[in-house]
């Protein structure tokens, strides 16, 4: 009983860490700045790349990770300044800009790095319950996943940064005229998008294939759990995350793989079609 | 890392790259479209058939080429997309009006292409291993197939490790027709398929199918899983302590997934395979040196690179049969028999009932620390089911697929 239950709950778990942390970057970066940000996959990989190279040179797993998420961040930052700023007001020509960069950026890496690259392995060590396997590190994602959600939630609303970025999405003339280093701040959000989807590809790498192409897995998810959210990513993308890992989880047990990829794209028609601005929409509704 | 194989690979990413040597070589040459996937999801696999290809084509020149007439190569990259497949397979027949077309790596980029062959009534060699059953008189098959590799494999899975069987299959044509050649094997074994998943391409997370697995308690899994994403299956299945044993006929020689993954993600996998570049023997060192002459960063020398080279020299001995690179003059070639060539994996030949290939093969074993051990010998098997079940090329043309659940009418 217990183990039936704890195993339900592992499975939720797990779709719920893959939604939040595939998601976190963008709903920073499409969410609160409105890029929308075809390159999402690419940060993510950028990031499981960087932390296979610095776990290879010899550094311990967690640190890799921690590295793989400074690399994209940096990144991050740099293309802002270089690429991403003149289109803060043309939100189409942003995607076509960041779905280039993700072009060439595959491309790139096929081309550098070859068509795939050894994997680390997952950090053994699991744990029985009654009849059932499992992994340990599936529970440090899903743990993983609740410290993103509460570090974004934390940066935006209680740091003198978070009110600044705020303000600066807000309005960024006013909040210029404030005082508040709009560049400064808008590369910075940037970066901890960009990081936060590096920390994904950080986490997931020694879970999956490493090829170029790997951050196409993230992207359906990704987009989806943030048009869900909804605009208020703060208020968001846990409501979200939850709504759609439920759905998803019940249909992959009840009726396998297939049907829980449909009725994920089906709970998020629907949820649209319910309610047009997401969850945080609805809930900044009840709330005034 | 892999910076220079990847150079000479990007030295052929120009749609128009044209491969070989000017040479004093006379007559007109003999034009070869190839399409191969060498960017995108397939990338990886893509590449080493470029590279056999090229290494054939090099070889064949340097000696004279095909009748005294050069070979020029013409390759185009579809990137794994099957709309690209048609639209360049219709270029390469069409306006380039290649020989012989030769390439495609799924099944679906097969089934894509092989109507634009058979309306243009060209002749096409698919160069992978694959779930068998095409009877076309248009297409060579040079891959291994299902009663070479699954009616070796699994017999012996049941009898090592035990008859409860679960199936994890990709869901699209290789993996449902997979999975149905599975049921037809294990029948007369009394094998018994206790959980079978079919799984979206690109998916990769795989906890739910892992607890289904945990649930049904098979004694062995059957690994029809396909694609980079699918591949993370083995990582996530290891790391929540999975570690049955398990069969395919894609991995290891194929996807050199033991060479990708950290041991021991891989361990207890079993493949039978016509080539893998552990083979050890004296012809296959032969060519693996020349191989890595020639490309010395290739990560692994996989049975789809290798039948991409050997189908270049079929085609050659094809062609000095008939004295003629007309399709008919050499279907006669095959039809009479004995359309033979000395592969690295010894000698193979072209079946004339369903112009497949017959093949050396071999069980493979991956152990603990991803060592590849050969399990069991088979000799040549030949590709001898859609002879048995009616398909004969050299009376009738049905230019079907078919497969157990889908027999040809008897005639």
């Amino acid at each position: 009983m217990f183990a039936d239950l704890f195993a339900y709950f592992y499975q939720f778990a797990d779709v719920f860490a893959f939604l939040v942390l595939s998601a976190a970057g963008l709903a920073v970066i499409f969410g609160m700045m409105g890029i929308i940000n075809m390159a999402h996959g690419e940060f993510i990989m950028c990031g499981a790349y960087a932390t296979t190279f610095a776990y290879h040179a010899g550094l311990p797993l967690p640190l890799a990770q921690a590295c793989g998420a400074i690399v994209a961040g940096v990144i991050g930052i740099i293309l802002e300044a270089v690429l991403i700023r003149p289109f803060y007001s043309r939100p189409l020509d942003s995607l076509l800009i960041t779905w280039g960069l993700s072009l060439v950026v595959t491309q790139g890496t096929l081309i550098v790095l070859g068509s795939s690259m050894p994997g680390i392995g997952t950090p053994s060590g699991g744990f029985h319950i009654g009849e059932y396997g499992f992994s340990t590190y599936r529970m440090i994602l899903f743990a993983a996943a609740l410290c993103v959600l509460g570090f974004i939630y934390l940066l935006f609303k209680r740091t003198r940064f978070g009110v600044h970025a705020r303000a600066t999405m807000q309005n960024a003339g006013m909040a210029q005229a404030l005082g508040v280093r709009r560049n400064r701040i808008y590369a910075l959000t940037f970066g901890v998008g960009a990081a936060l989807a590096g920390l994904c590809g950080a986490l997931y790498a020694p879970t999956m294939t490493l090829i170029p192409t790997m951050g196409a897995t993230f992207i359906v998810e990704s987009f989806v759990t943030v048009v869900v959210g909804g605009a208020n990513v703060l208020l968001g993308t846990a409501p979200a995350a939850v709504a759609l890992a439920i759905t998803r989880t019940a249909l992959n047990g009840l009726y396998g793989q297939v049907f829980g990829q449909i009725g994920l794209l089906l709970a998020v028609v629907l949820i649209i079609r319910v309610l047009p601005e997401g969850f945080s929409g609805w809930l900044a509704k009840r709330a005034s | 890392m892999k910076r220079r194989s990847l150079l000479s690979g990007v030295a052929a990413l120009p749609l128009f790259s044209i491969v070989g040597r000017h040479s004093a070589l006379g007559a007109d040459p003999i034009k070869i479209g190839l399409l191969e996937d060498i960017s995108g999801d397939l990338a990886m696999m893509g590449l080493p058939k470029l590279h056999g290809s090229l290494l054939a084509v090099e070889e064949i020149n340097g000696k004279g080429g095909i009748m005294g007439r050069e070979i020029k190569l013409t390759h185009l990259d579809p990137q794994g997309d099957n709309a690209r497949y048609q639209e360049f397979a219709r270029r390469l027949l069409q306006r380039d009006k290649v020989d012989v077309l030769i390439g495609g790596i799924t099944s679906a980029s097969r089934e894509a292409i092989r109507p634009i062959v058979d309306r243009m009534n060209a002749l096409y060699f698919y160069t992978n291993q694959y779930e068998g059953g095409v009877c076309d008189g248009n297409m060579i098959s040079v891959g291994a197939v299902p009663e070479q590799q699954l009616s070796t494999l699994i017999p012996w899975m049941v009898e090592k490790y035990g008859k409860r069987v679960y199936t994890i299959a990709a869901d699209y044509n290789f993996g449902h027709l997979s999975a149905e050649w599975g049921r037809t094997i294990l029948k007369p074994l009394n094998g018994q398929i206790v959980g079978e998943e079919f799984i979206p391409l690109g998916v990769s997370q795989f906890a739910q199918t892992i607890q289904n697995i945990q649930n049904a308690k098979p004694d062995w899994l059957y690994m029809l899983n396909v694609g980079a994403a699918q591949d993370s299956f083995f990582e996530q299945a290891s790391a929540a302590g999975l570690h049955l044993p398990m069969g395919s006929p894609i991995k290891i020689m194929l996807g050199f997934e033991h060479k990708r993954f950290a041991p021991p993600a891989l361990e207890n996998m079993h493949a039978s395979a016509n080539w893998f570049e552990e083979l050890d023997t004296p012809a296959a060192n032969d060519f693996k040196k020349r191989w890595h002459a020639k490309y010395p960063k290739e990560p692994y020398i996989n049975d789809m690179g290798y039948n991409a080279y050997v189908a270049l020299y079929m085609y050659k001995m094809l062609v000095e049969g008939a004295k003629s690179t007309k399709k008919d003059a050499i279907r006669k070639v095959i039809d009479k028999g004995g359309a033979c060539i000395d592969a690295p994996e010894g000698e193979i030949c072209i079946d004339p009932k369903s112009q497949h290939t017959s093949h050396h093969m071999r069980l493979i074993s991956v152990d603990a620390q991803h060592h590849v051990h050969v399990d069991k010998d088979f000799g040549t098997i030949q590709p001898y089911w859609l002879g048995q079940v009616g398909c004969d090329l050299t009376k009738f043309d049905p230019k079907e697929q078919f497969s157990p659940d889908h027999l040809p009418k008897k005639m």
